[in-house]
Parts: C-alpha cells; sequence; structure tokens
C-alpha cells in the first residue's frame, strides 16, 4: 500500500491492490479536493469512540447523580434532584471517609517517593549498564503479576499468625490501615521508580561536578541541584500513585479489616442506589482534577 | 489539536443534552408501599422442551455439583451459577435481567416482585409444589393477592459461631458479639450487610424492655438509633467484616476472627478442613433467619429450563441434599425420607409450623412498619446510611 500520495497533504490513501491505474487515478482524484473526508474518514472511528464511549459513559454517569431510587423497589426513577449531592455533602459519614482516602493516597505517594528517589538515583547513576538492565527489568516483573495475587500475598503476611507476626514478635498492625497503606505503596510503586528514573536519566551529569567544584557537599548537592531538577518527574508518578490510590477498593477489602475508603463506599452503594452511587463517585473525580490542576503547575504534565 | 478539540466541543454538548433530555422526557413514582399495584407479568401456561443452558443467582452452596450433575443429564440445561454475597446484591444481578432465576431471601422476594423484576410462578407446572410444607406456601413474602411468585427452597436461622481455641467455655447469647465483644478484642466479626442491623435490634429486644421494639425489622427512628450505637460498640472489636462466605471461612481458619454471626454451610466448610473446629449456636435470645424462594426472571432467557430446575430442587432427593449440605431445613415434606442422617429434619424442626414462626425471618423494611403496627417505622434506605455510618 501507500503507493499513491495524495498531493498538499502528505496522507496517505490506501489504494486496493489489483486496481487498474486509471482507476486507482480516478480514487485519488476523488479524494485530493475533498480534504474534510479524508481527515473524517482518519479520525473517525476513534473519535467516535472517544465521544460515544469514554466521554459518553461519563456524562451519563454525571447525569445519573441528579436521579433517584424508588425506595422499595430500587429501580432508578429519572426525574431530576439534587437531593443525592446534597446527601454527600451534608452526610458526615462521606466527608470522613473522603478525607481518609486523601490521607492514605497522600502516604502511599510520599512512601513511593522517598523508596523510589535513592532507587532511581543508583539506577541511573551509580549502576553498570548490565545492572541497569537487569534493576529496570526487577522493578518491572511485579506488574506482570496478577493484582489479587499480590493482594493475597500482603494477607499472607500480615495475617495474626503470619510471617510478619513471628518476625516481630507478636508487633504486627495486623489488617488495617496501615496494611492498606504499605500494600497499596507496594503496588504503585513501579509507577513511582519509573518517572523518577527517567528523570535521573535527563539529568546533565556535569552539573554533579560543577557542584563539586563549587564547594556543595553530596547532600548539598541532591538538597539544591538534584531535588529542584527532579520535582516534575517525582510529581509525574505521584499522579499515578494518588489517583490509583483514590480509586482502589480491591487491596483494601483483603488487608484493610474493617476499614473503608470512598471506592469501597461507591461500590457498595452501586448494588442499592446507583444514583447516589454516581453522585459520592464525584468526591475521588473532583480530587483528581485538582491535583491535575496542581501538578500541571510543576510542569510535571509536560513530562511524562 | 486545537481544532480537533474545538470540533468535539459540538458533538459532546449534543450527546450531554440528548441525555438529559432522555432524562427529562421519562419519570417515574416513588410512593407507599400498602397502595403499589404489582407490575402486570406474564405467568408461563406450560413448559416446553429444555433450551439447553440455565443462568441462575444463589446463596452459597444451593448449586453443588452433586446435585446440579443429575439435574443437567435428565433435562440437558446446562447450569451456569453465580453466587450472590447478600440480598442487595441479587437484586441488583436480576435487574440486569441476564439470569433466569434467584434464589431469593425474604428481604430480596417483595422488592423483585413489585419491581416488576420476577414473574409469577404457575404452580401446576410444578408437581413437587403439591407436597412442600404448607406454612411456606402463601406467605406474604413469596404471594401477592394468593398469587405465589416462586417456589420455596428451605429456611433456617443466622448461628452464632466460635473458635474454641481461643474462646472457652459454651456461648449461648449474641451478647458475646455485643455487650461482652470486648472479651474478643479485634477477633469479632459480623454481617456486612444493613440488614445485621435487625440482629442488634433483636438483641436490643430481650435486654432493653424499655425500647419497646416489637419486631427487629420495625423500628422507629429512635430503636434504630439504638441499634446502631450498639453496632458501632461492636465495631470497636470487629476485626473484619464478612459478605462473601469464603472470606469467614479464611478468616476462622486464620485465626483473624473467633466469634461471629455465620451460617450453618460455613462451619461445615471449616469444620470439614484441617485448619480449625468451629462450634456454633442458635442463642437464646433467638435469632434472625431466612426462608428461601425460587423465583423465575420477568425477562428469563430458558424459561423452560428455570422450570425444571425449580421442580427438580424441591424434588425429595435434591432438597434434601441442599438441605443438608447447607444446613438448613428443606421445604419439601417428602425430603425427610431422603436425608443421609435420619433425624436431620427433627435436628432442624424442618416440619414444626411452631418452631419456625420463631425465627425472626429477612425482610424488607418499609416505612409502613412490616408488623403492622404504624406507618413510622425507618425504611431500607435509612438502614443502608445508618449502616455505612456504622463501618466509619
Amino acid at each position: 500500500m501507500g503507493d499513491q500520495v495524495a498531493r498538499g497533504q502528505g496522507v496517505t490513501v490506501p489504494a486496493p491492490a489489483g486496481l487498474e491505474p486509471s482507476r486507482r487515478g480516478a480514487i485519488s482524484a476523488f479524494f485530493a479536493p475533498k480534504r474534510r473526508i479524508r481527515l473524517t474518514l482518519l479520525l473517525g472511528p476513534p473519535m467516535v469512540w472517544l465521544v460515544v464511549v469514554y466521554l459518553g459513559a461519563i456524562v451519563a454517569l454525571l447525569v445519573s447523580a441528579f436521579w433517584s431510587v424508588d425506595s422499595f423497589t430500587e429501580n432508578v426513577v429519572h426525574q431530576f434532584s439534587t437531593a443525592n449531592l446534597h446527601t454527600v455533602v451534608t452526610e458526615p459519614i462521606y466527608r470522613t471517609v473522603a478525607v481518609r482516602t486523601i490521607l492514605v493516597a497522600v502516604a502511599v505517594t510520599a512512601i513511593d517517593a522517598v523508596i523510589a528517589f535513592p532507587m532511581a538515583f543508583y539506577m541511573s547513576v551509580v549502576a553498570s549498564p548490565r545492572m541497569r538492565r537487569f534493576l529496570v527489568v526487577a522493578v518491572l516483573t511485579p506488574l506482570w503479576a496478577s493484582y489479587l495475587v499480590k493482594a493475597y500475598a500482603w494477607r499472607t503476611l500480615f495475617a495474626p499468625n503470619g510471617p510478619m507476626s513471628w518476625a516481630t514478635g507478636g508487633h504486627t498492625p495486623g489488617y488495617g490501615l496501615t496494611a492498606t497503606v504499605v500494600t497499596l505503596a507496594y503496588m504503585w510503586l513501579p509507577y513511582m521508580v519509573i518517572p523518577v528514573y527517567a528523570g535521573f536519566d535527563r539529568l546533565p551529569r556535569s552539573l554533579f561536578e560543577a557542584s563539586a567544584d563549587l564547594g556543595g557537599n553530596a547532600w548539598r548537592t541532591v538538597r539544591s541541584v538534584v531535588v529542584p531538577l527532579l520535582f516534575p518527574a517525582i510529581a509525574a508518578g505521584s499522579i499515578f500513585t494518588f489517583s490509583l490510590t483514590l480509586g482502589d477498593y480491591i487491596a483494601v477489602g483483603i488487608v484493610g479489616g474493617k476499614t473503608q475508603l470512598i471506592a469501597n463506599v461507591i461500590s457498595d452503594q452501586v448494588t442499592l442506589n446507583q444514583p447516589l452511587a454516581a453522585a459520592v463517585s464525584l468526591i475521588p473525580l473532583t480530587a483528581i482534577v485538582l491535583y491535575l490542576a496542581a501538578m500541571r503547575r510543576t510542569g510535571a504534565l509536560e513530562n511524562v | 489539536m486545537k481544532r480537533m478539540l474545538h470540533s468535539l466541543r459540538t458533538p459532546a454538548a449534543l450527546l450531554a443534552a440528548g441525555v438529559l433530555l432522555a432524562a427529562c422526557a421519562s419519570s417515574g413514582g416513588g410512593g407507599d408501599v400498602s397502595k403499589r399495584k404489582v407490575p402486570d407479568v406474564p405467568m408461563a401456561k406450560s413448559v416446553g422442551k429444555g433450551e439447553g443452558s440455565l443462568n441462575i443467582i444463589v446463596w452459597a452452596g444451593y448449586a453443588e455439583k452433586d446435585w446440579v450433575r443429575p439435574f443437567q443429564q435428565q433435562t440437558g440445561c446446562t447450569v451456569n451459577v453465580k453466587v450472590g454475597n447478600t440480598s442487595d446484591q441479587m437484586v441488583s444481578l436480576m435487574k440486569s435481567g441476564q439470569y433466569d432465576g434467584v434464589s431469593a431471601s425474604g428481604d430480596a422476594t417483595l422488592r423483585l416482585i413489585y419491581g416488576g423484576d420476577v414473574a409469577p410462578v404457575n404452580t401446576k407446572l410444578v408437581p413437587n409444589y403439591a407436597t412442600i410444607s404448607s406454612f411456606l406456601k402463601d406467605g406474604d413474602w413469596n404471594s401477592v393477592n394468593g398469587q405465589m411468585y416462586g417456589i420455596p427452597h428451605g429456611w433456617g436461622a443466622n448461628l452464632l459461631m466460635w473458635d474454641p481455641r481461643t474462646v472457652k467455655g459454651s456461648l449461648n447469647s449474641w451478647g458475646a458479639v455485643f455487650d461482652k465483644a470486648s472479651a474478643y478484642d479485634g477477633k469479632v466479626t459480623a454481617y456486612d450487610s444493613p440488614i445485621y442491623i435487625a440482629d442488634a435490634a433483636l438483641y436490643l429486644m430481650r435486654t432493653q424492655p424499655d425500647l419497646k421494639i416489637k419486631d427487629p425489622y420495625s423500628l422507629t427512628a429512635k430503636q434504630l438509633d439504638a441499634a446502631v450505637s450498639l453496632l458501632k460498640d461492636q465495631n470497636k472489636h470487629v476485626s473484619e467484616y464478612w459478605a462473601d462466605y469464603t472470606k469467614e471461612v479464611q478468616a476462622f481458619e486464620s485465626g483473624t476472627s473467633v466469634v461471629g454471626t455465620t451460617w450453618q454451610v460455613i462451619a461445615n466448610t471449616i469444620n470439614s478442613g484441617a485448619k480449625t473446629k468451629v462450634k456454633t449456636v442458635l442463642p437464646k435470645e433467638g435469632a434472625t433467619g431466612w426462608s428461601d424462594t425460587w423465583m423465575i426472571s420477568a425477562q428469563a432467557k430458558h424459561p423452560n429450563c428455570m422450570y425444571k430446575w425449580m421442580n427438580y430442587i424441591v424434588s425429595p432427593k435434591a432438597n434434601a441434599q441442599v438441605a443438608e449440605y447447607f444446613g438448613e431445613a428443606p421445604s419439601q415434606t417428602k425430603a425427610c425420607d431422603q436425608t443421609s442422617d435420619p433425624k436431620f429434619c427433627d435436628t432442624y424442626h424442618a416440619l414444626d409450623a411452631k418452631y419456625a414462626a420463631q425465627i425472626h425471618y429477612w425482610t424488607t423494611p418499609q416505612q409502613q412498619c412490616v408488623d403492622g403496627s404504624g406507618n413510622n417505622c425507618t425504611n431500607y434506605s435509612e438502614w443502608v446510611t445508618k449502616w455505612q455510618e456504622v463501618k466509619g
């Protein structure tokens, strides 16, 4: 394919093989002046997908937040009402759970950043090329394992008579908020390591020497040179860890004991009162939009 | 890129407007349950040849291969089983229209009937219906105006289960998971559904007479608050809540939980393993429980297979197998001759209508009090909000 290049645009129009040259000419003559048709054919299908399936689903969700359910049969009643939004804003339970969820997301992000920084530094600056390849593979390998396998592995570790209890002489946190934070920090660590590693890779090595020449010790170099330059990369990684934590309800169900996060509340409500669940889901949606806006100011979005 | 985004704006806005219009155009009503009309759903007139396949929602342990396999061989209907963890989940799954039937408890049946999700059942097409215990027929949870909406399956009580390795002595009161829960701090478990509020209400009904609770499903706002505050105290000592029965099995086997509410089938599953042996009791305060009914979906794609299943599962042999496996009273009177333990029906009081009347069966709380005491009761959606408050 691609033996006919349309004039003016450089867009390749695939011509079916085996057609007479004159007919091929006719096809390209038909399309050549009609830029809009070509553009429609090229972008139409992905646009339909994006608008109908993706945006359509989100719009439908937002609209359904304004419906209500029949309190007895749980059938959705299509009548406009802001009662659900009012419930979400005024019931203290949603505030408590939302604050807890955001704190968990912040804790997971902070832990991942603190672990990822020295790891990425070693991988990028210290390790030999061979070692570097090995470490990148080692960081990425857990992503191939099933989510549930990893979550249940942590459930075993935190069990009352499990390895953690044995190693610490019974001083384990057990199932609960701490176990949830640890498990989620483990789950999302690769999403933090890789952007920070890429950030280190872009960092000119001459800056280290310049800092040393000016009398900066290692700590001063990290504080005044590396961290400011790497901040956008850390911010980029934090978008993953933060938003993935906000949406998680499986890990907390497995290792969280009786703890519930905002996504648990949504999944519990979906079976009973879908419109209210849609209204509650506006909380994490708003949190993520605000977080993205804040990260945009750091320049993280240009760095991904 | 900017142009592309710009051209996107119009279709997105159109779509949003369309959805909004659709939202405004249709409307439905809520209103008082006692004045509700049952949606008109046609009833089967005959049962033809099986469609080759059957999709059902069941409680854990209701469709095991020991009795599903003979059914498949007899009818050619391949059974696809979806286990429901709570009545709420079952109602929600039935509304999807992808299932032919469900083993619904009393807190799901009326929601399904009035929601138009299930069809009335022509009991003439279910020969084994004739010999089902009469106290299970034409109940206010499975029939409307004398029309049956399902085939009774079996009934039983929620039990108190404990692990004797940690819990010394013999328990006989729900107080073990309420007032005395601090003795098992961090090891108590409870059923993760708003309907569990009734268990607390039942305990208060016996221990705090001044609250004047007459029925655990008919609670005024004040009585509901008392039950919720009892559950909040319990929450301090809870290790995990369970809705998925395998989670409770695992929690007891690993020692995460040592005392809490259960179904007999869960105790049977744990005791058939090697990790620990548990004990169960029906406490002195009485218990909440279930009376299950097989219902056929209004949108069933395999109605013939579903009718064959409803007849098969209450046949003496199959009903005895299910009842013994799950640990509940069978609905089929003739099942009592088929149980492997000849005393099984006596143990579970299967034929004893008076005993059956003492269990507080799951039912959906409504503003119009379900015990007929007035119209100042709290409805289920209030229970749902309160339950989330309990979990915090």
